[in-house]
C-alpha cells in the first residue's frame, strides 16, 4: 500500500497524459487507494462493491459508516467520479489536459483530507500519535 | 423565477449576523448590509442575539446547541414576530437549521429546550415558527436574477469568478428538506445560487470542482499545516481554473482562506495569488456601491488593485 504522503507526491507531480482515458482509471485508482487507507487504519476490509458504477464512491460510503463528519468529502469523491466521466465518455483534446489536472487536484484532495482525519482519530503513522508506536508500547 | 409569495416574504427578514460577523468577517457584516439597502431589502437585526453554539459547544452537548439556536429563533419570532430568519454564516445557517430539525424531530431535544427557555425565562421556541435562509437564499429569492441584472451599474464583466460554498452550506441533507427540489431550488451536491447571482451581475463563473470541498475549518487551530494544505490545494485548484477571484459565502470559509494563504507562504514557501471577496462585496460592487462601502479594506486578501484594473472600484 502506497503511503498517504507518497500519493500526493505522484499527485502534485501529475504529468498530463495523451491518453486521458488512461490517466483518468490511474487517478481513479489513487482516490480509491486513499479511502482505502482509512478503511483499514479503521481495522475494516475495504469493500469491493459499487455504487452508482465506482468503487470509489461505495468506498466512501464504507468509511463514513459511523463517523459522518467522512461526509465532507463526498463531493469531493463525486467530483473525482464525474472528471472520470469526463475523460473516458466526452473526450476533448482541447480540455483533457486541465480535466486531469484537476481531477489530481481532487484526489490529492482527498489524500489530505483523510491525512487529517487519520491523524485527529489518532489511526494513522504520524509521529507520537504513530500507531506502531503505540502498538508496541502497549 | 422567483415564487411571488416567497419574494414578498423576504423582503423583511429577521437578520441574525452571529459572532464571526462581528470580528473577522465585519466585511461581510457591512456589504451584506449595504446591499440589503441597495436592493430595497429590510433586515431587522435580532435583539440581544447569543451565539448560535458553532461547533464547539455543538461538540461538547449538542442538545446545549439546540437550545442556544432555538433562543435566537425565539426572540425572532415571538418577541419580534418575524417569519423568516436570514443568517449569512454557514455555521450559524447549519446550527438553526439543525435546530429546527432536531426540534421538529426529536423528543429530547425538545424537553431539554424547553426546560432551559423556562430557565431562562423566555418563550420556547417551537419547530415551525420561522423559516431559517441564508443570504444566497434572501437575494436569490428576495430580488432574483432578472431584477438584479436590470439594477447593476457596474457590471462584473471580465471578472473570473470561482465560487466557493464550503461543506456547511448543504451538508447534511436532512436538515435542508427545501433543497434538491427541482427546478429554482439550490442543490446539495452542486450548489449554484452564488453562481447564478454573481453571473447576473455579469461575473465570468469558472468551472471549479472543489466548490464544497473541506478547507480543514475544524483542524485550524489543532493542526494547522493540515489546514494550510488544504486551503493551498483549493486556492491552486481556483488559479487553475483561470479564477482571478474566489467569491465566498461565509466568514470562516472566507478567513480561513486568506489566513491560509499567507501560512502557505510563510510556512510552505507556496505563493498564490488568487483574491478573496465575499458574494455581498462583489454584488455591491455591481450595484455601483464604492469598494470601501462593501467593506474591501476590511479583507486580509488584498483586492484593491485588481478591482481598479478590472475598473469595479
Amino acid at each position: 500500500m502506497t503511503s498517504l504522503a507518497i500519493v500526493e507526491a505522484k499527485l502534485d507531480a501529475w504529468p498530463a497524459e495523451p491518453d486521458g482515458a488512461s490517466a483518468a482509471r490511474s487517478l481513479l485508482a489513487l482516490a480509491e487507494e486513499v479511502l482505502e487507507q482509512w478503511i483499514l487504519a479503521r481495522g475494516e476490509t475495504p469493500t469491493k462493491e459499487q455504487r452508482e458504477g465506482f468503487r470509489l464512491l461505495a468506498l466512501h460510503r464504507q468509511g463514513a459508516q459511523g463517523d459522518p463528519s467522512f461526509n465532507a468529502c463526498r463531493e469531493t469523491c463525486r467530483e473525482i467520479a464525474y472528471h472520470y466521466n469526463l475523460l473516458n465518455l466526452q473526450p476533448d483534446p482541447q480540455l483533457d489536459e486541465q480535466r486531469q489536472r484537476m481531477m489530481a487536484m481532487l484526489a490529492k484532495h482527498l489524500a489530505l483530507f483523510v491525512a487529517g482525519k487519520m491523524q485527529s482519530a489518532k489511526l494513522g503513522e504520524f509521529c507520537c500519535s504513530s500507531r506502531a508506536l503505540r502498538t508496541a508500547s502497549a | 423565477m422567483s415564487n411571488p409569495d416567497t419574494k414578498q416574504k423576504y423582503q423583511h427578514v429577521a437578520y441574525y449576523p452571529g459572532c464571526a460577523l462581528e470580528g473577522t468577517g465585519h466585511a461581510y457584516n457591512r456589504s451584506t448590509r449595504a446591499v440589503g439597502k441597495a436592493l430595497g431589502l429590510e433586515l431587522d437585526e435580532v435583539k440581544n442575539w447569543n451565539c448560535c453554539g458553532a461547533m464547539e459547544v455543538k461538540n461538547i452537548d449538542p442538545k446545549l446547541q439546540t437550545y442556544l439556536s432555538s433562543r435566537v429563533m425565539s426572540i425572532a419570532a415571538n418577541q419580534m414576530g418575524a417569519k423568516v430568519v436570514m443568517a449569512p454564516c454557514n455555521g450559524c445557517y447549519h446550527n438553526l437549521k439543525k435546530a429546527e430539525y432536531d426540534l421538529a424531530h426529536d423528543a429530547e431535544s425538545r424537553e431539554v429546550t424547553q426546560r432551559l427557555s423556562s430557565k431562562a425565562g423566555h418563550e420556547t421556541y417551537r419547530a415551525g415558527q420561522l423559516e431559517t435562509i441564508h443570504a444566497l437564499d434572501w437575494i436569490k429569492h428576495g430580488i432574483g436574477e432578472e431584477e438584479l441584472k436590470r439594477r447593476v451599474r457596474n457590471s462584473l464583466r471580465g471578472l473570473k469568478v470561482a465560487n466557493y460554498y464550503g461543506c456547511m452550506y448543504t451538508r447534511p441533507r436532512h436538515i435542508f428538506p427545501e433543497k434538491d427540489q427541482g427546478p429554482g431550488s439550490e442543490s446539495t451536491s452542486k450548489p449554484h445560487f452564488m453562481d447564478d447571482l454573481l453571473a447576473a451581475a455579469g461575473a465570468v463563473n469558472v468551472e471549479f470542482p472543489l466548490k464544497t470541498a473541506c478547507c480543514g475549518g475544524a483542524h485550524t487551530l489543532s493542526d494547522s499545516d493540515i489546514s494550510t494544505k488544504l486551503v493551498l490545494n483549493i486556492l491552486r485548484a481556483a488559479e487553475a481554473a483561470g479564477a482571478d477571484v474566489i467569491a465566498t459565502e461565509c466568514p470562516t470559509c472566507h478567513s480561513g482562506l486568506e489566513m491560509h494563504q499567507v501560512r502557505a507562504e510563510k510556512v510552505l514557501g507556496q505563493k498564490t495569488t488568487v483574491r478573496m471577496l465575499y458574494f455581498t462585496q462583489l454584488i455591491g460592487l455591481a450595484l455601483g456601491l464604492s469598494a470601501r462601502k462593501v467593506g474591501v479594506h476590511e479583507n486580509v486578501s488584498e483586492s484593491l488593485e485588481l478591482l481598479k484594473e478590472k475598473q469595479l472600484a
